[in-house]
């Protein structure tokens, strides 16, 4: 609306600007919470006596982390035959454990690094939990391959590193691209994680009390003092970690996809893996997001800092994912069709009717059918849907690798050779205990670790703007 | 103790009140002084006339690094000390290497961008002057400070003090060394 300075008295139908009313934005803090308040919110979750609830977790989780220990104990003692790989199947269940879990990981450091990049301040609620989540996956990931080669004492000979024979790594091959792709991801994940974590440790170092508190955040705060001359340099090492982030979510499921890609295998060997595993990723990763976000929001009361308006952005984007996976689903059929390849024609003919047509349609519905009800806002504002919805992306996903890697090993060129793959107790215990053990890891960040940014929080209220003319 | 302090030191409510006094320290001339602040004011590295960061100069080095290195690594690896014959194909490409050397650009370049702010901000520094303020401690919480130190050219006890009671600062007290 024009007000009575604009209009001119000579001409008054015709205004000096013709500016659009301002709508207005959805507050990322409700409530206009207070800068202490978010201090307080967040330091107390680390400060306050340990709750009960923590405590019968924690037990539970390290139970069924032990199922990973033992399992891991067990394949070391006895061998890789204890799992239930055998021809023509010699990739199974390893390899798409370590897929999903790293899979899982790149929500996260889309979250922190390329949602910064775009300026999405939203983001600032989750992207510490997010970015834990992302470490504490590739930890979980990394198991997989460093176990699956038996003689795990010489896992080292897979780095660069002299050793007796004088051979070095073959660099042509994608499992070697994979050792430098998650290394680099793991050790860039924790160095983005840390640095963003030392404003928020030097408050926490601040308000300490007790004396081991004040020395454990106050060497980990490094001397943090929110000086700008620091806040300078911060700000733009921030940003250049996440803009080295950004490439690095997109490449490193590329190169694992590539571990399928580069083979000459019907239904492997297609150039739309690498996008397909990217947006895959993303969305799994999203799937556990929303697992871990939606409990955390209602058992500490955080929904003033994690709002509607950020489970929205959450599902819109797990949608907008969810649908990428399906279109890349229907362009392999269609390609495969195209092509006029029989041996690719019947790879997809024999994962939708073949002997794992009951993983291929769990896959389809899951991720397919299930992250469509994100269109409707009624489901996105109900957070029991929203969590049924994301367990079901995080099964259907695991679905999808195990479609991917199972099928086309087991019904392969020579038909005599085809057998269906069978995991033994061994496989599922050491999986379901990655399980644990990723929630142990989550359990112990929560109880000793700022679980937001909240000093990213702070910068991101309308009090912060020093432009801002209402506070 | 007696003796010069570190500096004065004074106190802020509000972002937009430290913004514009920063402005005017600035103006002032003086050079050795800082602004505290929970989070990073948009804005403030202007308002206090500072210059671009040096980071970039050290995340550069490292992913130029990590690149020559990554492709010296290996040519040296697979094609000079022992090459690899994989079905006659050129012992040394710079398309096969592609992801090793764009997974060790980035990694380098990761570490150029972290250590340099390290080192361009000094750290770690575990005691700093500052942190004698009484209310350093809601310095990280939802305060601002402004200090400026007595080493600089401009400081003046008595001009310095009332600089910082115009632009709006309140509990304007010396810091110890």
């Amino acid at each position: 609306m024009s007000n009575i300075e604009e209009i001119n008295p000579t001409k008054p139908a015709i205004l000096e600007q013709a500016k659009p009313s301002e709508l207005p934005r959805r507050p990322l803090v409700e409530n206009e919470r207070s800068f202490h308040w978010i201090t307080e919110k967040i330091c107390g979750i680390v400060e306050n006596k340990t709750p009960l609830w923590w405590w019968i977790c924690f037990c539970v989780t390290g139970f069924i982390a032990s199922f990973t220990g033992i399992g891991l104990a067990y394949l070391l003692i006895t061998g890789v035959g204890v799992w239930g790989l055998r021809g023509p199947v010699m990739w199974g269940w390893a390899i798409v454990n370590f897929v999903f879990w790293i899979g899982i990981g790149h929500a996260g450091t889309l979250i922190s690094a390329i949602l910064c990049l775009l300026k999405q301040e939203w983001r600032t609620s989750i992207n510490r939990a997010a970015e834990a989540m992302t470490i504490f996956a590739v930890m979980c990931a990394g198991i997989f391959p460093l176990f699956h080669v038996g003689r795990i004492w010489f896992a080292w000979w897979l780095f660069p590193l002299p050793n007796a024979n004088g051979i070095w790594p073959n660099f042509r091959s994608p499992l070697e691209w994979d050792v430098f792709a998650v290394s680099t991801y793991a050790t860039v994940s924790v160095l983005f994680w840390y640095m963003g974590m030392i404003p928020d440790l030097a408050t926490l170092r601040d308000r300490a009390t007790q004396k081991w508190r004040q020395i454990f955040y106050g060497l980990l705060a490094v001397g943090w003092r929110g000086s700008n001359r620091h806040w300078s340099n911060y700000e733009m090492a921030y940003l250049l970690l996440a803009g080295l982030s950004t490439p690095l979510v997109l490449s490193v499921h590329t190169i694992v996809s590539f571990d399928f890609a580069v083979a000459h295998l019907p239904g492997w060997h297609t150039t739309i893996l690498p996008p397909y595993f990217v947006a895959g990723a993303i969305f799994s990763g999203f799937g556990m997001v929303l697992t871990l976000v939606l409990p955390l929001r209602a058992i500490y009361k955080l929904h003033d800092l994690i709002t509607q308006y950020h489970i929205d952005c959450i599902c819109k984007i797990t949608l907008a994912t969810g649908s990428m996976v399906g279109y890349a689903y229907m362009i392999e059929f269609f390609i495969a069709w195209y092509g006029a390849n029989p041996y690719e024609g019947f790879a997809f003919i024999n994962r939708a009717f073949g002997p794992y047509a009951w993983a291929y349609w769990i896959m389809i519905s899951c991720n397919v059918i299930s992250p469509q009800l994100f269109w409707f806002k009624k489901v996105r504002e109900n957070p029991a849907f929203v969590f049924i919805v994301a367990i079901f992306v995080n099964i259907g996903m695991w679905f999808e690798r195990f479609v991917i890697v199972v099928t086309s090993l087991a019904n392969e060129f020579m038909p005599a050779n085809w057998d269906y793959f069978t995991p033994t107790i061994v496989d599922i215990f050491t999986f379901i205990g990655t399980f644990g053990f990723f929630s142990l890891l989550f359990l112990l960040f929560l109880r000793f670790l700022p679980l937001m940014a909240f000093a990213e929080i702070k910068a991101v209220t309308p009090q912060a703007n020093p432009h801002n003319n209402h506070h | 103790m007696a003796g010069i302090p570190y500096g004065q030191v004074a106190l802020f409510d509000t972002a937009a009140d430290i913004y514009h006094a920063a402005e005017k320290v600035r103006d002032a001339g003086y050079k050795r002084w800082d602004v505290y602040s929970p989070f990073p004011i948009h804005g403030m590295d202007e308002a206090m006339g500072l210059k671009r960061s040096k980071v970039t100069f050290f995340c550069l080095t490292g992913g130029v690094s990590g690149f020559l290195l990554g492709m010296l690594m290996v040519w040296f690896m697979n094609d000079f000390d022992y090459p690899l014959i994989v079905g006659a194909k050129p012992f040394f490409s710079p398309i096969y290497s592609f992801p090793i050397i764009y997974e060790m650009t980035i990694l380098l370049a990761a570490f150029g961008a972290f250590f340099g702010m390290f080192l361009t901000n000094f750290l770690p520094q575990h005691y700093h002057p500052a942190m004698n303020y009484s209310n350093f401690n809601q310095v990280t919480d939802d305060k601002f400070i402004i200090i400026i130190e007595s080493s600089d050219n401009l400081y003046d006890e008595i001009k310095t003090k009332s600089l910082l009671e115009e632009i709006g600062g309140k509990e304007i007290t010396a810091l110890e060394e």
